[in-house]
């Protein structure tokens, strides 16, 4: 191309055009994509066998799971904050004699290094789940007994980790617990 | 100086449009990525040998109806992936799942296929779109 020459690849009204039409598929493209939701349909996620009956009659996620509050991470659901909307109502017991414990009570954990400290709710916790599921295994039930909790254990699975990066928010999600600012 | 910026813009402009149509290209072509939902459990120690589909059991749809005390504490179910090893016998006794899925509560044993539902070949273990090192390791 010969320098100094105006360099034009279309006319200004085709060039419009070409954006507009640019932006429109981007609009549509990100509108289907919303559409589809974040769950994937049973018959294409991988787990399921698309040729089991089974895919015609198992609830879908997206069905069960889209009105709920929005998570980014996990199931995309906020399953605590679905709780206490009344949005679910799980079932807290199935046999007759069993007594359904609750407990409110906070616990800081200071020795978190430069991270913030971690504010363990039982509330939340025991909304979901009995004191024996995880006391006096893996939890000591007495303050400044359990040394040996630290991140290593949790990203391998122990303590926090048996439910938190299983099926309760992942270990991405670090402020969710380093919480507390040191003053 | 100003005479290569008179050049060069263009051709940028050119390209971003190229981009930005092959990005709504990719948008509407792409099929959605298959993800299993978060904390799917995939039981296949057994049910292949046996010559049935592997389990796929769904955390998110129990835990709508039930909270995980009433499996983890009233039914017996471990915390920890991997570390129950429940046999059709116990369920049809009405143990584990057989505590509910017993045509009372939810389906019962007898219809195989709505919980032996997973693709053939599927190693046991927790499944989702976050697993870290830890309960994801079978």
């Amino acid at each position: 191309m010969p320098s100094g020459e105006p360099v034009s690849i279309s006319p200004p009204s085709l060039r419009r055009r070409w954006l507009a039409c640019c932006f429109l598929a981007l609009l549509l493209g990100l509108g289907m994509a919303r559409a589809q939701g974040p769950q994937t349909p049973l018959a294409k996620d991988g787990l399921h066998d698309p040729a089991s009956a089974a895919v015609h009659i198992l609830q879908e996620p997206a069905q069960a799971l889209g009105g709920l509050p929005p998570d980014v991470v996990g199931n995309q659901v906020r399953w605590v904050k679905a709780l206490e909307q009344g949005l679910i109502t799980p079932r807290a017991d199935l046999l007759p004699g069993t007594t359904v414990r609750k407990l409110d009570l906070d616990i800081i954990m200071p020795r978190t290094g430069e991270m913030p400290m971690v504010r363990f709710p039982h509330r939340q916790h025991t909304e979901w789940l009995d004191c024996s599921n995880c006391h006096e295994k893996p939890f000591i039930s007495k303050a400044g007994a359990n040394k040996g909790v630290n991140m290593f254990q949790v990203l391998q699975g122990e303590y926090c980790g048996l439910c938190h990066g299983a099926v309760s928010f992942p270990l991405t999600e670090c402020k969710r617990c380093h919480s507390v600012v040191r003053q | 100086m100003g005479m290569r910026l008179t050049l060069a813009l263009p051709a940028l402009l050119q390209l971003l449009r190229w981009l930005l149509l092959a990005w709504c290209g990719l948008l509407l072509a792409l099929p959605p990525v298959a993800r299993a939902e978060y904390g799917d459990v995939v039981l296949n120690r057994r049910a292949e040998k046996e010559g049935v589909r592997p389990v796929v059991f769904p955390h998110w749809f129990h835990r709508i109806r039930f909270r995980c005390k009433v499996c983890h504490h009233e039914l017996g179910f471990e915390m920890r992936a991997g570390a129950n090893d429940v046999q059709m016998a116990d369920i049809l006794d009405g143990k584990f799942c057989g505590m509910c899925h017993n045509d009372r509560i939810a389906w019962g044993p007898s219809n195989c296929e709505l919980c032996h539902s997973g693709l053939r070949g599927l190693p046991s273990g927790i499944n989702g779109g976050n697993s870290t090192a830890g309960p994801g390791r079978w």
